[in-house]
């Protein structure tokens, strides 16, 4: 069954928090929001903020899971991991978005030559 | 998979708000934690940090109600909001929500009451098995009351070999009067009504019966036991519902009568055949003993498969004439024709048009109801449109200003509703219960599952109907308008007025329609109560008294009959209140009997030629005892077998026999037996009240006629309900025999005769009063909120000089003008509405001067009323305060 449609934003950013934690292993909230910020330079203004419904979304999907931890200098926080089944859907929307940019980059570009 | 999850997760969060939240919350001052100590690391002062840390994170609320909506069911949430709200909202204007609620009870209550009837005689199938294959056959246009619409045995016979539509035909004995049976060895003597019906009766029903079996073929041969099958209420009135007394015997009539078994609760024979009465038990007819009757069958047949009405009708037009009244008369056939009809067509059709009529008018109600609530409602807007500007001003949406509305309409006509259920549900109760009106399946009547679908479909839509308009104008109201407007007569509050007008207007103009058609069938029925019936049903009781069979050339016991006759009647006679008395074998409007007429003495007439006439079989004093109107003279008790034959005839007899001359003196042929007319009584409606009463004859009882039965009417001059014991009691001193039986005042048999009549009557006067009612209370409401509304208007005015009498007169006028407007779109609706009830109408033109007058004066009246209250408020108005407060 396809997840509830996702406006292009929101849908971005699941996958950015899942790629996030496919490559970089457990993280917490605010782990994810800055290694999104760093990788992405200035180009995602993101408000910290809205990723937290992006987490419980896939939480409560069962893409990732959740669990209480204590963090390098010994603060409690909350860190986040990819489940077998995120990873599946990683795969498959990685897969989707390469080929829906790809697609888009090539319409862009025969509109560029037009414009010659 | 994934979706089904999510959703589970969702309901959980949903319900653990508190831990989620919680958790939430220390998940996110963790974060800005995090973020602080980053910052700091990176050289800034603490303060800088954490300024930083929350500019990056962004709305801490918003994050928090983003989650919230990610994780739970936000619609929910929502509705909830909305519904504490709302309870919050209602219960600080508690008149508006009770008033509010008890209308809707009663407009919703109603709809559910009379949406169960319409289900229960209209809708649902009948309670047989493929209902709608079973047809009745009887002629198209019913000449001569029932005996035109039964057949005689040769004939039922000679149906069944050679028709080709029908896979088995039935009927059963259509003239058995109640309470013909006694049924003793239980108790004192007990009259009982057992309904003689052909062996394969229940087969072609497709009823099986709920204990024991059904009648085997051989049960109705001649000769073969007595066999019964009882009813469901007789069973558990009579043998406590004991399933050991299937297969025992009862004594009815002194016959040892076995029991072969109990038919099953949803068979009532009276509700679907004949109604208002009821039958304890059923017996095979054994065809041969009624095969000499003439016509006693009332016939029905199941179609075959893929036979249609329309082929079974045309059939039927060649067929009928072939059938013999009697196979030893070779001219006897040609007398036969049918148009069969389907069985549910022949119960409800005659009351479609009626149950529809009512059905219109109880919608009616509900619209007025709705438009009514919609007017409150308004009025609320109008003082609530800050409220919602304020909100609009915060943010909410209009879809979110307009749920919420419509959540507060929504739990007003729940509330309703359930309110209504309630009354609906006593109502019916009630009319189930009704023996006395002769409805068709009215005892079936109750609120199941279709209604409580309908009572869903008429809450939920009337909840929109009412809620959206207001909702709609609120939501959209101009936002900077809205909170400005806080004086009068600026342009928003005068545009409510406006539409809250027209609401009045149309909600007076539906009063109208129902006011002119409760006026109509009102004044139809009363009537209908003048109607000459050819004897006086005040203070007169009949009794049904035990009774003798006498058979054939028995003079010994026939004189002994005579004798118990003449003695009942001079013991009655002589109890003090009592004026007089006499024996009838039948009462008027209770069952149907008809032979063949008298004919002229010398005159000779062609087949068929000789009319049908009703007869009563009567001793001497019961024509005075009913109250009917006689020339000549009534029958003696010397009219026996030892004097003359007799015969009194009704006056249509009269003019058929010898059309403008004197029957009396003359002799007259009863089948072969010769008699002399010594009377004429007036017509007596014989079978119904608003038909025109056929051919009647009186036979005198003491002679052998074959009497079927025997009542005591009983004349007195004190209510006869005073003389009931003593009349049973000198009727049992007489014969201990005497069953237990009823005084029936004639009156309930004329009420029983017009119950139909008066139960739409009722009705539709009660929904008019109420949609009156309803009318009233918009027109107040219209107004008085005008007047609070205008109150510095007001005060200026009357400080300017304006009197009190104009000051009043001003807000009358403005209330007559809305219910005169309304009054003629009414008057106008009514003529197109009127007309569709026109069938239903008796002595009463659709036009009827009487009723439009007045209701004119009535709506005028109560309209003129509701504006008066306001009025009177107006006028006392103080000035000064008025000019000071705002």
């Amino acid at each position: 069954m396809p997840p509830s449609k996702l406006d292009l934003l929101q849908g971005t950013l699941d996958l950015m928090v899942l790629q996030t934690l496919a490559t970089m292993g457990a993280l917490h909230g605010y782990g994810i929001a800055r290694r999104i910020e760093e990788v992405s330079g200035d180009e995602v203004l993101l408000n910290q903020g809205t990723i937290y419904a992006s987490l419980v979304r896939l939480q409560q999907r069962g893409w990732i899971s959740a669990e209480w931890g204590t963090s390098d200098n010994n603060r409690k926080a909350k860190y986040y991991a990819i489940t077998r089944e995120g990873r599946k859907q990683w795969a498959k929307d990685t897969a989707y978005w390469n080929r829906l940019s790809t697609v888009m980059g090539r319409v862009l570009a025969m509109a560029a030559e037009g414009d010659l | 998979m994934g979706a089904i999850r999510e959703a589970l997760k969702r309901v959980q969060s949903f319900f653990r708000k508190q831990q989620r939240d919680s958790d939430l919350d220390a998940e996110l001052q963790s974060h800005i934690d995090l973020a602080i100590e980053e910052n700091i690391s990176h050289g800034m002062p603490p303060d800088e940090a954490r300024r930083r840390a929350l500019i990056h994170f962004g709305g801490v609320q918003q994050a928090m109600e983003q989650q919230r909506h990610a994780r739970g069911l936000p619609w929910l949430d929502i509705l909830l909001q909305d519904l504490r709200y709302t309870l919050r909202t209602l219960n600080r204007n508690r008149v508006f929500t009770i008033v509010s609620i008890l209308i809707l009870a009663l407009g919703i209550g109603a709809n559910i009451a009379v949406f169960s009837v319409v289900n229960t005689l209209l809708l649902r199938p009948l309670p047989f098995r493929d209902p709608q294959r079973l047809v009745v056959i009887a002629p198209e246009i019913n000449r001569g009351g029932l005996s035109g619409a039964t057949y005689s045995v040769d004939a039922y016979d000679d149906l069944l070999a050679l028709n080709r539509s029908y896979t088995d035909v039935t009927g059963y004995y259509a003239f058995s009067a109640a309470d013909n049976f006694k049924l003793t060895g239980h108790d004192e003597p007990k009259p009982v009504t057992g309904l003689a019906v052909a062996g394969n009766f229940f087969h072609v029903l497709g009823v099986d019966p709920a204990a024991g079996r059904d009648f085997t073929a051989d049960e109705s041969i001649k000769g073969s036991r007595a066999v019964a099958l009882l009813s469901y209420p007789f069973w558990q009135r009579q043998f406590g519902s004991d399933r050991s007394i299937v297969g025992t015997a009862v004594t009815l009539d002194g016959v040892p009568t076995t029991i072969v078994g109990v038919l099953p609760p949803t068979f009532d024979f009276g509700a679907v055949f004949s109604p208002g009465t009821k039958v304890d038990f059923f017996y095979p007819q054994v065809m041969d003993d009624i095969r000499e009757q003439g016509n006693t069958l009332a016939l029905f047949a199941r179609l075959k498969p893929g036979v249609t009405i329309a082929q079974t009708q045309t059939e039927a037009i060649d067929l009928f004439p072939k059938l013999y009244w009697g196979k030893k008369y070779p001219n006897s056939n040609h007398n036969y024709t049918a148009h069969p009809i389907e069985l549910k067509e022949y119960v409800s059709g005659k009351v479609r048009r009626s149950l529809i009529v009512l059905w219109c008018a109880v919608g009616l109600i509900l619209l007025i109801v709705c438009v009514n609530l919609s007017n409150l409602l308004l009025a609320r807007a109008a003082a609530r449109s800050k409220e919602f500007a304020l909100r609009g001003a915060l943010g909410a949406g209009r879809g979110r200003l307009v749920r919420q509305l419509l959540t507060e309409s929504l739990v007003l006509s729940t509330v309703g509703a359930a309110l209504g259920l309630a009354l609906a549900y006593a109502l019916v109760s009630y009319l189930a219960h009704q023996g006395s009106i002769a409805l068709p399946l009215l005892s079936s009547v109750r609120i199941d599952g279709q209604a409580l679908a309908w009572t869903l479909l008429i809450t939920v839509s009337s909840a929109i109907l009412f809620g959206l308009l207001p909702g709609l104008k609120m939501s959209a109201a101009n936002l900077q308008e809205a909170l400005k407007d806080s004086g009068p007569g600026m342009s928003d509050s005068r545009k409510h007025e406006r539409l809250r007008s027209v609401l009045v207007i149309s909600e007076v103009a539906l009063a109208c329609v129902l006011i002119v058609g409760a006026g109509l069938l009102l004044r139809s029925f009363l009537h209908v109560l003048d109607i000459d019936l050819g004897f006086q049903p005040s203070t007169a009781a009949a009794i049904s008294i035990d009774f003798d069979y006498v058979d054939g050339d028995h003079n010994a016991k026939l004189e002994k009959r005579n004798a118990n006759f003449q003695e009942i009647v001079r013991r009655i006679n002589a109890i003090p209140g009592v004026q007089t008395s006499g024996i009838t074998d039948n009462l008027p409007l209770e069952r149907n009997r008809g032979w063949q007429g008298p004919a002229l003495k010398g005159k000779t007439y062609l087949p068929g030629e000789i009319k049908g006439a009703f007869v009563y079989i009567v001793s001497p004093g019961y024509i005075p005892a009913m109250g009917m109107r006689l020339r000549g003279r009534d029958f003696t008790w010397q009219d026996d077998m030892k004097g003359d034959s007799t015969v009194i005839l009704n006056q249509a007899t009269a003019n058929d026999l010898l059309p403008g001359e004197d029957p009396i003196g003359r002799t007259v042929l009863i089948g072969n037996i010769e008699a002399r007319v010594i009377g004429v009584v007036a017509d007596v409606h014989e079978s119904n009240v608003e038909g025109t009463p056929g051919g009647q004859m009186y036979l005198p009882i003491i002679r052998k006629w074959g009497p079927e039965g025997a009542d005591l009417v009983v004349r007195t001059t004190v209510p006869p309900d005073q003389l009931a014991s003593s009349v049973l009691h000198t009727l049992r001193d007489l014969n201990p025999n005497q069953p237990a039986t009823e005084f029936r005042p004639l009156q309930q048999i004329v009420d029983h005769a017009v119950s139909p009549r008066r139960f739409f009557v009722i009705l539709v006067s009660a929904f008019a009063l109420l949609g009156l009612f309803l009318a009233a209370l918009g027109i107040y409401g219209v107004i008085s909120y005008s007047v609070t509304q205008r109150t510095q208007e007001i005060g200026i005015r009357m400080a300017l000089g304006a009197t009190l009498a104009r000051v009043q007169f001003d807000v009358i006028r403005s209330t007559l003008q809305l219910a005169l407007i309304g009054i003629a779109i009414g008057t106008v609706a009514s003529f197109g509405a009127s007309r569709l009830i026109a069938s239903l109408l008796f002595g009463t033109t659709p036009t009827d001067p009487i009723t439009f007058l007045g209701m004119v004066l009535v709506l005028g009246t109560i309209a003129l009323l509701a504006g008066y209250i306001p009025a009177r408020r107006a006028s006392r108005i103080n000035p000064m305060v008025a000019l000071r407060n705002n």
